[in-house]
């Protein structure tokens, strides 16, 4: 008779071992510097690569267990969703903004991320670090993917969502997250653990992510809450990877810490120019708001990020260079960009309207200092010129920041009624900036900027300025993509939709 | 190094003059007067009038702004990159100086109706 034998089980410790750093060996036949080629010239200096701690200790046959179920509930709510007509149940078509705007600059974002880590495993040369990445590799290839499939639903009857590839490439706006991803992965591994792993998902994520997902949560979209939920375990091990990645770089070796340094002044500034766009999201396109930009700085950027800072303040790092900057933005920023996207909107695969009574009595009280006194008088001229049957439309287009691609409509940190105009000349060409952190990330690496594709700029030398040839290469519907809300064809079929849905009409 | 590469690295402009067929582009702001969100991107030849540029596209541009109508345009203070600067309304851009991708900023003593007062 045979015996039964009990089936070994390895422990955590042990399995951690068996398949993250015993899959490492020693090159024989090739050096270690044509293995890993980009490691060094960064000038960061690593003397341990098995100093690299995973706190999470993730094997990759426990992460396919857990993210496969996480998979089959999210899709279970998806399907329940679409069947339920779960865009009806929004507070209104207006939220669907914030939406379109997400899933032209962002979700394209969540891809680039992917592209990058993929490409950071196979560049770090330390095992731990090689899994960490190939695992937020696949989770970031997963948050386009369920995200693109969270807003598919959408797209069957509401206008903005069809193209949204095509606005990723092609159309101004998106341009701005679009750079911030290039940025970061044409540079080096490191710098783009910085930039990615530390800055974008430690220091900022939860001033894009938190009030994003709380804003699905406020206007009744399950969709977009649902993929909040899934996503939401994954970012916990991003943000220890980013904040591991920072330690292990600093405790390598003190020359490490300038370059370290310049790298966080230089990615909080390009991550805050990104959040421009969450924060008119913020203080505008939600029908039903959480709380004001500036109420989820306080909580996000000042309490958690200064929390952060004084922790890192052992290893030498002081806080970003532009965040004084940054805080004098705070009040002013929203509105200074929501008044750039209104004149624009006939040229933005959304729709943007001139805030209510209610909305700027709203936002006078979030933003006692600044609303009233700079911003309620443009918006109640604009008010006038559209009951005119004049709408404003700036079709002077703008001049755009070479470094963040934001139209330059960001004023002075000391005053806010003089737009910041910068510039400078390199190699015989003019530049232009929208600040001095945009303008210093220009100066320390002048041979990668002068490269930016410029979209505004791009219309002139490819249309030769013909508006309806720009519409049709971005794939933008004229007259039914963009423009004002009031009057679009989204406003119309929500309120017949949802009249017929509510009422016996 | 003027970028961090592995070897040596010289990227190329994206904006040169060459790429606008026989145009330029030239950035005008009216300062103090935030209706308009941003600077003007204007795209004309380099030959043209400097009083066509104000006549044609900026003054259409302008006129959104409440104080348009009121500007006494012999009186407008002009900079161009950020520094005091006359303009000769009847000399070209190219003969007045205005490169490609300058920025030029007028200043008018006159009112500001949708600023704060001072």
């Amino acid at each position: 008779m045979d015996m039964k034998v009990e089936k070994k089980k390895l422990n955590l410790k042990d399995k951690y071992k068996l398949l993250t750093r015993d899959l490492g060996w020693e090159p024989s036949y090739r050096s270690k510097d044509e293995i890993y080629p980009y490691v060094k010239y960064e000038g960061l200096k690593v003397h341990d690569w098995d100093k690299w701690e995973d706190p999470f200790r993730l094997t990759m046959d426990a992460y396919w267990k857990y993210q496969a179920e996480k998979e089959r509930k999210f899709y279970a709510i998806i399907d329940a969703h679409t069947q339920n007509n779960g865009h009806l149940n929004i507070t209104d078509a207006r939220y669907l903004t914030a939406l379109k705007i997400f899933l032209q600059a962002i979700s394209p974002g969540e891809y680039a991320a992917h592209k990058g880590f993929a490409r950071a495993g196979r560049e770090f040369a330390g095992v731990g670090t090689q899994v960490a990445c190939q695992m937020q590799a696949i989770d970031e290839l997963r948050h386009a993917q369920t995200q693109i499939h969270a807003m598919s639903n959408y797209n069957r009857y509401y206008n903005g969502f069809h193209a949204f590839a095509d606005a990723r490439d092609r159309i101004w706006y998106t341009s701005v997250a679009r750079s911030f991803f290039d940025d970061s992965m044409s540079a080096g591994p490191f710098e783009f653990m910085i930039a990615i792993g530390f800055s974008f998902e430690y220091v900022l994520t939860n001033l894009l992510f938190v009030p994003f997902m709380s804003g699905a949560a406020y206007n009744g979209d399950m969709a977009t809450v649902t993929f909040g939920f899934s996503a939401q375990s994954d970012e916990a091990r991003h943000m220890t990877l980013g904040l591991e990645c920072i330690k292990f770089m600093l405790e390598q070796d003190p020359d490490n810490l300038p370059i370290v340094q310049a790298w966080i002044d230089k990615w909080f500034w390009r991550g805050f120019r990104v959040l421009g766009l969450v924060s008119t999201m913020m203080d505008y396109m939600l029908p039903k708001r959480v709380m004001s930009w500036r109420e989820a700085w306080e909580i996000y950027g000042v309490e958690n990020g200064g929390a952060l800072f004084r922790d890192l303040a052992r290893y030498g790092i002081r806080p970003p260079k532009g965040w004084d900057d940054a805080e004098k933005a705070i009040d002013h920023m929203s509105h200074q960009l929501m008044l750039g996207l209104y004149q624009w909107s006939f040229g933005t695969a959304f729709h943007s309207w001139i805030p209510s009574d209610e909305d700027m009595d709203w936002l006078s009280a979030k933003y006692p200092a600044t609303f009233d006194k700079h911003y309620r008088p443009r918006w109640n001229h604009i008010k006038k010129l559209a009951a005119a049957g004049t709408p404003y439309k700036n079709f002077g287009l703008a001049k755009l920041c070479q470094c963040c691609q934001l139209p330059i409509v960001f004023t002075e940190p000391d005053d806010p009624t003089m737009l910041c105009n910068r510039e400078t000349t390199y190699k015989g060409e003019k530049y232009h900036f929208c600040s001095d952190g945009c303008q210093d990330v220009f100066e320390h690496e002048p041979e990668k900027y002068i490269q930016a594709w410029l979209p505004m700029p791009a219309l002139f030398q490819d249309q030769q300025g013909d508006i309806g040839a720009w519409m049709d290469w971005v794939s933008l519907k004229d007259g039914t993509d963009n423009g004002d809300y009031a009057g679009s064809e989204d406003q119309r079929n929500f309120q017949q939709w949802r009249g017929l849905a509510t009422s016996n009409q | 190094m003027p970028v961090t590469a592995i070897r040596e690295y010289v990227g190329v402009p994206r904006d040169p003059a060459a790429n606008f067929h026989g145009k330029q582009l030239v950035y005008v702001s009216w300062d103090r007067h935030l209706l308009f969100a941003a600077p003007f991107l204007i795209c004309l030849p380099p030959e043209t009038p400097f009083r066509e540029l104000v006549e044609g596209p900026l003054k259409a541009l302008m006129s959104p702004d409440p104080d348009a109508a009121a500007v006494d345009w012999s009186r407008v203070e002009w900079l161009k990159s950020n520094q005091p600067w006359t303009p000769d309304f009847d000399a070209s851009l190219a003969a007045n100086g205005i490169g490609h991708k300058d920025q030029l900023r007028l200043r008018t003593p006159g009112p500001n109706s949708l600023s704060p007062a001072a």
